[in-house]
């Protein structure tokens, strides 16, 4: 039970690290942020493990969550200015 | 051919500071257990008015910095809006998607209640409470309501700001009663809690929505409901 729980543990800190080297060097906008939000809710479990439910359900709801949708925006308006297409036919390629 | 400041003295300075960071967290790891204030202040969680300690350190003990976290929101808003007029926003979303999002706002705006009421003895608070009326407001966004259930213009001003005010408030009355800044009496801390967090998961729940608009909300709302 405890091995399982280490290599549980141990498999969690690497794809955490791996998610936080490749969310940093990729070169997609878009492609970043989906990565950082799956870094923002392993490290929700991250959290839990070590035991601060309070830290997991903030990290989860508004480190994921809500920052994720907030990044999305950002990206898909900064991707939009950067083309310069309309902003009409911009905004309804809807995340 | 190498440029100095790009691969040099960056690349140093990123090794300077993550070894402090790391030094820092071995001192921390290793260090003897010498006078921690975590001991202090769950001795005098009884007192907080609240039994959950995170809630406690966060409302009373240092209430201080969470009052300036949402003078921090209230700010990155001013900023967001200052940039211009929110985006155009979705095509209204087919049948599908309207219903479910007509489930599930009204379930995340219960869950908010219940995490603000929980937060008092459990895991939970105004941000998590908040954050949850936030994503609401994310999902109406997203299905094509223009201003994301938010009040008009004049209104939502006084719904982001209601946190700070309050907080503030609440402080400066002690103060004026004598007891400091934030300083609650016992027999009251349990529903200025409360109360302060009441209107700040209010104000946070209009911040994230209105922040996810990204800019001034329009003019006039299309529909006359709230979220």
């Amino acid at each position: 039970m405890n091995a399982l729980l280490t290599l549980f543990d141990l498999l969690l800190t690497l794809t955490l690290l791996g998610l936080a080297v490749v969310t940093v060097t990729s070169r997609e906008l878009r492609r970043a942020v989906i990565l950082f939000i799956a870094f923002g809710l392993l490290l929700a479990l991250v959290w839990a493990r070590l035991r601060a439910p309070d830290l997991a359900l903030a990290e989860a709801a508004i480190g994921a969550g809500l920052s994720g949708a907030l990044m999305l925006a950002a990206a898909r308006r900064a991707s939009g200015r950067k083309t310069s297409t309309g902003e009409d036919s911009d905004a309804k390629d809807a995340p | 051919m190498i440029r100095p400041l790009e691969h040099i003295i960056i690349p140093l300075g990123l090794i300077a500071v993550g070894g402090l960071l790391g030094w820092s967290f071995f001192l921390a790891v290793t260090g003897e257990a010498g006078e921690r204030l975590a001991a202090v202040a769950l001795a005098r969680v009884p007192d907080s008015g609240v039994s959950n300690p995170v809630t406690s350190v966060l409302l009373n003990f240092r209430a201080y910095d969470t009052l300036l976290e949402l003078a921090v929101l209230l700010a990155a808003l001013l900023g967001i809006w200052s940039l211009g007029a929110a985006a155009p926003g979705f095509q209204p979303a087919a049948s599908v998607l309207d219903g479910m999002v007509n489930g599930f706002v009204p379930l995340l705006i219960l869950s908010a209640g219940y995490m603000l009421w929980v937060g008092a003895y459990a895991p939970g608070g105004a941000f998590q409470a908040g954050a949850l009326l936030g994503s609401a407001g994310v999902m109406l966004a997203l299905a094509g309501h223009r201003n994301a259930g938010l009040p008009s213009e004049g209104r939502l001003r006084l719904l982001v700001a209601l946190g700070v005010f309050v907080f503030a408030m609440t402080g400066l009355l002690l103060m004026v009663v004598g007891d400091g800044f934030l300083t609650y009496p016992p027999s009251l801390a349990k529903w200025l809690i409360l109360l302060i967090e009441t209107a700040a998961t209010l104000s946070i729940g209009a911040t994230l929505a209105a922040a996810y608009l990204g800019g001034r909300p329009a003019a006039r709302p299309t529909t006359g409901e709230t979220a």
